[in-house]
Order: C-alpha cells, then sequence, then structure tokens
C-alpha cells in the first residue's frame, strides 16, 4: 500500500548521485564524517525500499502528529490583501507546533534503524530542537540541542519545553552566537561521537543526503495542500508562499507544485532592518556562492569568503546559508524569493492574530507578510496559499516588547 | 616562483634520513596581530620544527576546538585579511628558508579562486595546502592549480577511514598524509590513543608518503610516543596556548620557541 505521507525521490527531482541541484549541493564535509554521512544515505535508501519503514511513519503522522494539516481560508486578513483569497496550510497545528515533526520523526526513525543511541541537533526559533527532544522522549532516545545563546535568551520558551522533554540544552557562545554557530557546534560534537550519535539535521541544507532527506520527509506538505486547495478553491494558486531560513517549509510546500508551471513559488526571506542596512539574513537575494556547512549554496560572506553575521528578528531564520535546492530553484527561475523586513513581519503576524484568531510564528509571519504584497498585486481574482510553518507561543516575549503589550513593571 | 613541494618532500626525507620523526608546528595568521605571528611562527623553526603550517583564520571553524577558535577569533577581529596570510607564509619561508604549509577551510579559497590562491600561495615560496573540510571528490580544481603551481594538497585521513577510502585519498594527495589521531576537533589531550598508530599502519599499507599524526599532542612525551610510529607530529593547539596564556608577547615568543625545542627533543628520543 502506498504511503499517504513519506513521499521521497519526486521524478525528475532527484539530485545527482553526488548530492547536486545543477551547481549546488554536494558534500563538503571532514574525512571524520564521511562514514557517518555515507551510513546515513545508504540507510536511508533501505528505508524507502522498505514498506515497514512508511508504514511506521504514517502510523505517526496520523496518531501522533495529526496529519493531514488543516488548510483555513483566512477571509478577514483577505481583506487587506487586495481582496485575493488566502489560505493557509496549518502546519503550526501539528504536534509541537511547527512543521519540524515531519522531519525529525523520519530521521528519528532512521535513527533506531541505525542503531545509534543518541541524537543531538541544532535549533534557531527551537522549533526543530523540541521537536527533536520530543521524538527522542518517545523513542528512548538521548538527546543534546545546540541553541545560539542569543537564541536561548529570545525563544526561552523553547528552552524550557526542550529541557521538560528531558533533552539536555547547550547554549553556544561562539561567533554570533545564534543558528549558524549552533550548527557550527553540532558538527563538532558529531566528529567526536560519531559511533553512537545521529546528527539529526534540521533544515534542507548541510552535506548530501540531508537536502534531499529533509525534502522528502516535508513533501507531504506540498502534497497535502495542493489536493485540499483543488477540493477547496476548484483551482491551483497563483502563488504559493513560504518563509525561508534554511528552507526546509518552503521546499515542503513548493515542491508539489513545481510541476505547475502556473503556480508561482514565492520564498520569503528575512530582511531584518531592511537590505539596504546591511542588518539581514536576506540569503538568497544578497547573497553570492560559497560553501557553509557542508554544501554549495548561496551564503552572506565578505571578500576573503569569511562568512558575515545574519541579523533577523526571527531566530529561526537568522542564518547566513540556504539550501542548496533553494539555490537551483533561484537561478532556474522556478522559485522567486523576496525579503520581507522584521517590522513587516511583526505587522503581518499582529494581523493575523487580530482578524482570525491565529497567532502565528514570527518566522510565518515573513510569509504572511509577502502574501500581503503579492495579493495586492494579483488584485481580487488572486488566490494564494501561504504555508503557516509555525505557531507564535514561543514569540510571545519578543512580540510583547515590540509592540508593548507587557503593563508597566512586568517587562524587565 | 613555483611552490616549494620539492623543499617539503626533502625535509621529510631527510627526517627519515636521520631516524627520526619530523616535527610540524601550527599557528593561525594574524594571531595576536600579523607580525607578531611571523616572529612566533620563526621561532617555532628556530626553536626545532621542521615544517610551519599557516592557519588561515575562518568565521566558521567546525573542525577546531576552543583554543584554535580563540585564536581565530582574535586574528579575524585584528582584520587579517587572505594577502596577510600570504605574507605570513612568505616572511617565514624566506626567514627560515623552511617549508610552509597553508592550512584552512575549503570556502576562503574557493571564493578567492583556487588558481589565484594556489598563484599566490606559490609565489610567496609556500609549499603546499590542507583543506580539511574539502573531501577528494571535491578536490579536482584545487589539486590541478596546485600541482601546476609545484604545491602539496596534504589531505586528511581519519580513524573512521575504511581501507579502500585510505587508498583513494593518498593516491590522490601529495606532500604527506595527515592522519588525525582521533575523532575529534583540535585541542590538546591527556594521551593519544592507539587509533593513531592503527591508522598510520593502514595508511602505510596503501601509500608511501609520509604519514604525519596530529590532533591531540602537546608534549615531549606525546610527540616521542607518536614519533615511535610516524613520520611526523604535527602540533597546533599546545603552541596556540602558549600564546593565548603569556602575558607580553616576548614571554609568548620564549614559550614558543621552548615548546618548539622540547619537541623537537621528544621527535629524536623514540624507539
Amino acid at each position: 500500500m502506498p504511503s499517504d505521507f513519506f513521499l521521497p525521490d519526486p521524478e525528475g527531482q532527484v539530485p545527482t548521485t553526488a548530492g547536486y541541484f545543477g551547481a549546488f549541493g554536494g558534500k563538503f564535509i571532514p574525512e571524520a564524517l564521511v562514514a557517518a554521512v555515507d551510513e546515513v544515505a545508504a540507510e536511508y535508501e533501505k528505508a524507502k525500499a522498505d514498506p515497514s519503514f512508511a508504514a511506521e511513519l504514517d502510523d505517526l503522522m496520523v496518531n501522533y502528529t495529526g496529519r493531514p494539516s488543516a488548510l483555513t481560508e483566512v477571509p478577514r486578513f483577505a481583506e487587506h490583501a487586495g481582496g485575493a483569497r488566502v489560505f493557509l496550510k496549518r502546519e503550526d497545528l501539528n504536534h509541537t507546533g511547527s512543521h519540524k515533526i515531519n522531519n525529525v520523526l523520519g530521521q528519528a526513525l532512521l535513527t533506531k534503524r541505525m542503531g545509534k543511541t543518541r541524537v543531538i541537533a541544532e535549533t534557531g526559533a527551537g522549533q526543530h530542537g523540541v521537536a527533536t527532544a520530543t521524538a527522542c522522549a518517545l523513542f528512548g532516545l538521548e538527546c543534546t540541542i545546540y541553541m545560539g545563546e542569543v537564541d536561548t535568551e529570545r525563544q526561552a520558551l523553547n528552552v524550557a519545553r526542550m529541557r521538560m522533554l528531558g533533552a539536555e540544552v547547550v547554549a553556544v557562545r561562539s561567533g554570533s552566537r545564534t543558528l549558524k554557530d549552533a550548527i557550527n557546534e553540532a558538527f563538532r560534537d558529531w566528529v567526536a561521537n560519531v559511533d553512537r550519535t545521529h546528527y539529526l539535521f534540521g533544515t534542507v541544507a548541510g552535506p548530501h543526503p540531508f537536502p534531499a532527506l529533509v525534502r522528502d520527509f516535508h513533501r507531504v506538505i506540498g502534497v497535502e495542500a495542493r489536493r485540499q486547495i483543488l477540493e477547496r478553491a476548484g483551482r491551483l494558486p497563483d502563488a504559493a508562499l513560504a518563509c525561508v531560513g534554511g528552507g526546509s517549509n518552503a521546499i515542503g510546500l513548493f515542491h508539489a507544485f513545481l510541476p505547475d508551471a502556473g503556480v508561482r513559488l514565492v520564498g520569503c526571506e528575512p530582511g531584518g532592518h531592511g537590505v539596504e542596512t546591511g542588518e539581514h539574513a536576506a540569503t538568497l537575494t544578497q547573497g553570492t556562492p560559497g560553501i557553509l556547512h557542508g554544501s554549495r549554496s548561496y551564503v552572506l560572506q565578505d571578500e576573503d569568503g569569511q562568512i558575515t553575521e545574519p541579523y533577523s528578528i526571527s531566530a529561526g531564520l537568522d542564518y547566513p546559508g540556504i539550501g542548496p535546492e533553494h539555490s537551483y530553484l533561484k537561478d532556474t527561475g522556478r522559485a522567486e524569493y523576496r525579503a520581507v523586513t522584521d517590522d513587516d513581519a511583526m505587522q503581518a503576524l499582529r494581523l493575523l492574530s487580530r482578524t482570525e484568531g491565529i497567532i502565528p510564528a514570527i518566522e510565518s509571519a515573513h510569509a504572511l507578510a509577502g502574501a500581503l504584497e503579492v495579493g495586492r498585486e494579483l488584485g481580487p481574482d488572486g488566490l494564494l496559499l501561504v504555508n503557516l510553518s509555525g505557531r507564535g507561543d514561543k514569540d510571545m516575549d519578543t512580540a510583547a516588547r515590540y509592540f508593548g503589550l507587557y503593563d508597566e513593571g512586568v517587562a524587565k | 616562483m613555483t611552490g616549494t613541494i620539492g623543499l617539503l618532500n626533502d625535509v621529510l626525507a631527510g627526517a627519515r634520513a636521520e631516524n627520526r620523526a619530523a616535527l610540524v608546528g601550527y599557528l593561525p595568521a594574524g594571531f595576536p596581530t600579523v607580525d607578531d605571528g611571523v616572529r612566533a611562527m620563526t621561532a617555532m623553526i628556530e626553536g626545532g620544527c621542521d615544517i610551519v603550517e599557516v592557519g588561515l583564520p575562518h568565521s566558521d571553524p567546525v573542525l577546531d576546538g576552543p583554543v584554535i577558535q580563540t585564536a581565530d577569533d582574535i586574528a579575524l577581529r585584528g582584520g587579517v585579511r587572505i594577502a596577510d596570510v600570504i605574507r605570513t607564509v612568505g616572511e617565514v619561508h624566506r626567514a627560515t628558508g623552511a617549508p610552509i604549509l597553508c592550512m584552512t577551510y575549503w570556502n576562503p579559497v574557493d571564493h578567492y579562486g583556487a588558481e589565484r590562491f594556489a598563484a599566490d600561495l606559490a609565489a610567496a615560496g609556500g609549499a603546499g595546502c590542507i583543506l580539511p573540510d574539502l573531501p577528494v571528490e571535491e578536490s579536482d580544481a584545487w589539486r590541478k592549480a596546485a600541482e601546476q603551481h609545484g604545491l602539496a594538497t596534504v589531505f586528511v585521513v581519519a580513524p573512521s577511514s575504511r581501507d579502500e577510502r585510505l587508498a583513494k585519498i593518498t593516491a590522490a594527495g601529495s606532500g604527506f598524509v595527515y592522519a588525525a589521531s582521533l575523532m575529534g576537533v583540535t585541542g590538546t589531550r591527556e594521551s593519544v590513543g592507539r587509533e593513531a598508530q592503527d591508522l598510520v599502519r593502514r595508511t602505510r599499507a596503501v601509500t608511501e608518503l609520509p604519514v604525519c599524526v596530529g590532533l591531540g599532542v602537546s608534549d615531549a612525551a606525546q610527540a616521542a610516543e607518536v614519533a615511535g610510529f610516524a613520520d611526523g607530529v604535527i602540533v597546533g593547539s599546545a603552541f596556540v596556548k602558549r600564546l593565548l596564556d603569556a602575558p607580553d608577547p616576548d614571554s609568548g615568543l620564549a614559550a614558543v620557541r621552548a615548546l618548539a625545542g622540547d619537541l623537537a627533543a621528544g621527535v629524536r628520543r623514540h624507539g
């Protein structure tokens, strides 16, 4: 029986055996990790050929995660988007509150198959960390999460959630003390403990096979959404939008629509204080090709190839790299990417909260802000699909400070 | 001017002829400043190192432990540029006549341009390059440039490398093979494990290249132990730590020179 939720190897869209999507991807890793990365690739190939793997994942997706996730039309929000119809793919309703659980459960099953007993992961906003800690609790795996110190402060709720779930959370104090540095530290741990440890990579970047593997576990987002919007709206959307940090929720949404030439695929990057200020993490619109964290893709770097420090109000998007398949989609023109500022994202966050009773994650709010722009460009005949990749509970401290929601004396 | 791979080969052969291991020292360029770095590397050679690896500091040193991360941070915050690294290689080579390699991550070289980097390194008198995150499968462009400019391409092998990979890697490399003594990042360790000896044995079975062991070696006793089974001993973090811990530049130089002397005695003591 074919799987409902595990949809690997889309026809014509697999990377080369060396892990390339066009000029992007590959496997730039130290020799000490070659055997481990090859083991992940080999185990994944075996899992794809084993119906019991898909069956176990399907069961978890339905009975643990709560898939399929809802598709919600948001007419009061859409009034601000030029009158276009807007549908939200509700990945925020998944168990743990974001799309991250899709990939985590898949890789946790791979970890068990490889006989490894310990999992490490990086996290920015903490959503991947929470999902990983959750899966480790579920499967009885030891769990260490690396998180930049800046992010442990702005996402303190998620730090508490991970610790409640039994994970060790390590605050990383090197470099910019954000997601990039958390990944560096996770790689250092992996090199030293690779025998019994799986690095449960959280986005569609990293060395081959991670960009394809993580994508495959998230393809369910777009496959479900495509079916749902055809049922509800009677046609394909004019545009599908998602936020991009490393790019996992966006690739998950976009993939099912790649063959649908009439559907614009729009990735919304963190524009921070505005790309003209230099304080942003808009890798695809402002970066150049380079190598970071094991693959060739667009990166933010200086003329000596040093990675520059990114900035975004959103911890989950505050990353100077991007998954290689997005670089490929950008260069081929199949997807388009635009930068959304902190301020526009925060306004969209409040607008969705007050018009629809849905508080989105700041990450996802970047896609919502993009939808407001694209909706106005399309006008009242437009039909938009937006991936609401996560819920905003974790961001309430940041939002309360931004909008002045705390009573006097409460705010620190 | 062509690179000095020949000099590197001669120095390694010379150590072998003396029935001892070669001593390879590492420091990042620009640490604590470009000029003080040149002085420290020169002191390493004068103290007894045969070969120096000049680190090109990188913003994301995923294979380095806290000691070298700290030094890289200091160098980058001090504004060190690739041109300064090339200048460091040239000045240390001219001052000492020793073979000088560059060690860095792939992105700075790739972004600078492999051909341009090889040409500039060779023009400065460099002997080769170690690029630990550039796997052999992705190394064609670099190796072509290196060969053309008389530079060695030193690959790293690890305890996890299977024998067939060791053969493939060493067949593509030149100069020497860098055998990582353990699974982990750079930094000093209490002991160098049996893993290193096993890796050297397996590497020697597939190549004629000298095999030098790095990661974790910090004192004369460890150097002597490694010299008992390897062609070279590579020491990095221990030198960096001497400079980090020094109250002033002069005592840092003295400490680096003294450590080089201790280690040089160590690599002659084995057997």
